[in-house]
């Protein structure tokens, strides 16, 4: 490995712990998945993959994932904005409990929505009054993506918010903007990078949820079965040619998705200035 | 804060429109209330619904004891290790330009944005039955998958990035110049670590610390792809959790739940403590 002159020491020690530990942990097994998959023919990979429940299962995680991440982009932002901007009674408890989905374990997350909206549950008896089943449906998928994906949000456009500039707003108002303009030309456009950047880390983490999902959804194959659970079940009937193909299609799915956030990431730095 | 002063401004000004601000904050406080505050407190509240005494007794049931030390176990093992390894990784990336090192770093994030089932997987795929190892370690008396080394493994795996994103952003910001002077100055290298690198990044790496045990124990899809779900043996709380709960034994599943949300709040406490110590010793070293 190439390095430009250094004085600080401990550089072989240092490389030498992370490249051990993480090939080892991380670049072995995910190797072994790759070279798994390539001991199946062309053939079975199509017919693993076209199979139509495997499909039903991509839509299912996909179309929830989205829909989730839609909402928390919504939800999201307007919390950030009251966070930021706003005078509010328990502002730091408020802040602090936005954390919840990153620090609640998916399993506990799982079992109390689904008791929560489950047709006699506390919200969801109220949503049955309406002729609306949330619990064993898909819309039970999004709702638990929503509690999980709704940190992303917040978390990535509080900072930016924090850190517009004040003069551009003060500008605008004495030059006798109204408040929404104000907001659509001058606050909202550099957020724009940021919110994209929390939609797709909602949607990545969307895509790949497990715990909180499968307590809730219902788990019906062609209907509610997430892709996860999929590769789950072919697992437990020993098809491991099966789970490896939909696995390897999972991470190549989370490789772009890696990339994508990472590229918005980079346009977030560079219209906020921030390195 | 001046965004703040002049929202205040504005809102002082005559004829100024004030209801998006309160529609907004009552929209903010409705979703956080529904959405977080609530399940919160329907863990409690379904945990303690039959009573004290079903309660303890759910917490006071042998298999229940058995998924605790599991679980402290794991972690016991878990955090360390990536402490450890996240030090070092934001040693090398944040101190030193070399090529591939921003490959390097997407490597250290990769397992945030894979899912745990895949995590699991993986090392089923690895040293499981069928796996490249598998059957090599069974020979030996030493399964990984269905045991305790596999549960481990997997934890590893979801939770290497905490310390290390934690560290390498704040190291890169900090620089590396007070380390470079000791250095000039004819400290060790272990004197260096200890004096002066330490005492900049210990906030930093509490923080990664906290968070990286609270998922170390609350892990659940990775680890129940090579667990086996063998009770009293292989069974970990969150784990535990979903057996209570597929027998429909709700109260005690939600009694186990119910240490596992304790050990959310003190993260949360934690955590907003940390942030706050390194808000302060940030604003004293730039006073």
């Amino acid at each position: 490995m190439k390095r430009s002159f250094s004085i600080l020491p401990g550089f072989r020690l240092a490389s030498g712990i992370t490249l051990f530990y993480l090939s080892l942990l991380v670049l072995i097994p995910l190797c072994a998945l790759v070279w798994k998959t390539t001991e199946l023919s062309l053939d079975e990979l199509v017919a693993t993959l076209t199979n139509s429940r495997v499909l039903a299962s991509f839509r299912v995680s996909i179309l929830t994932a989205l829909a989730a991440a839609l909402i928390n982009l919504f939800l999201g932002f307007v919390i950030a904005w009251v966070l930021v901007r706003y005078p509010m009674p328990f502002k730091r408890l408020f802040d602090a409990v936005i954390d919840l989905p990153f620090a609640l374990p998916t399993a506990v997350a799982g079992i109390v929505l689904a008791a929560l909206y489950a047709p006699d549950g506390w919200i969801g008896s109220f949503f049955t009054e309406l002729g609306i089943r949330i619990a064993y449906t898909p819309l039970g998928i999004v709702v638990a993506l929503m509690f999980i994906g709704l940190p992303f949000v917040v978390r990535t456009v509080e900072p930016v918010l924090q850190d517009l500039d004040s003069q551009l707003e003060e500008a605008a108002q004495s030059l006798g903007a109204s408040p929404w303009t104000i907001f659509r030309r001058v606050l909202f456009p550099p957020l724009i990078p940021a919110l994209l950047t929390g939609f797709a880390l909602a949607f990545a983490r969307g895509l790949g949820e497990y715990g909180s999902v499968i307590f809730i959804a219902g788990n019906m194959p062609m209907v509610s079965e997430i892709v996860p659970l999929l590769i789950i079940t072919k697992l437990e009937q020993y098809d491991y040619a099966g789970a490896t193909a939909i696995g390897l299609m999972m991470l190549v799915v989370a490789f772009i998705m890696l990339l994508v956030i990472n590229m918005l990431q980079a346009w977030t730095r560079k219209r906020t200035g921030k390195l | 804060m001046h965004t703040q002063t002049l929202a205040l401004d504005r809102l002082d000004q005559p004829g100024a429109r004030q209801w998006p601000r309160y529609v907004l904050t009552g929209l903010a406080i409705f979703i956080i209330g529904l959405f977080l505050l609530l399940p919160l407190a329907a863990v409690l509240i379904e945990a303690f619904s039959e009573g004290w005494d079903l309660y303890v007794q759910a917490i006071n049931d042998r298999y229940t004891w058995e998924a605790i030390k599991l679980t402290l176990l794991v972690a016991a093992v878990v955090v360390p290790l990536n402490t450890v390894f996240g030090i070092a990784a934001a040693w090398m990336i944040a101190r030193f330009q070399f090529t591939g090192r921003g490959a390097l770093t997407t490597l250290i994030d990769l397992p945030f944005s894979i899912s745990p089932v895949i995590a699991g997987l993986i090392f089923v795929l690895v040293f499981g039955a069928h796996g490249w190892f598998g059957s090599w370690f069974a020979e030996q008396g030493f399964p990984i998958i269905f045991a305790v080394p596999g549960i481990i493994l997997a934890t590893l795996f979801v939770t290497v990035p905490f310390v290390a994103r934690e560290l390498i952003p704040l190291m890169q910001e900090q620089g590396s110049e007070e380390e470079e002077a000791a250095i000039a100055l004819g400290a060790g290298s272990w004197t260096m670590f200890r004096k002066i690198t330490l005492p900049k990044i210990k906030w930093g790496l509490l923080y990664g610390i906290i968070l990286c045990n609270a998922r170390a124990m609350g892990e659940f899809g990775a680890v129940s792809v090579v667990s086996g779900h063998i009770r009293g043996q292989t069974n970990t709380l969150p784990l535990h959790v979903e057996i209570l709960y597929n027998e429909y034994n709700f109260t005690a599943a939600f009694a186990v739940a119910s240490l596992l949300a304790g050990l959310a709040i003190l993260t949360l406490v934690l955590k907003s403590l940390v942030e706050w110590q390194q808000a302060r010793s940030l604003e004293r070293a730039t006073q």
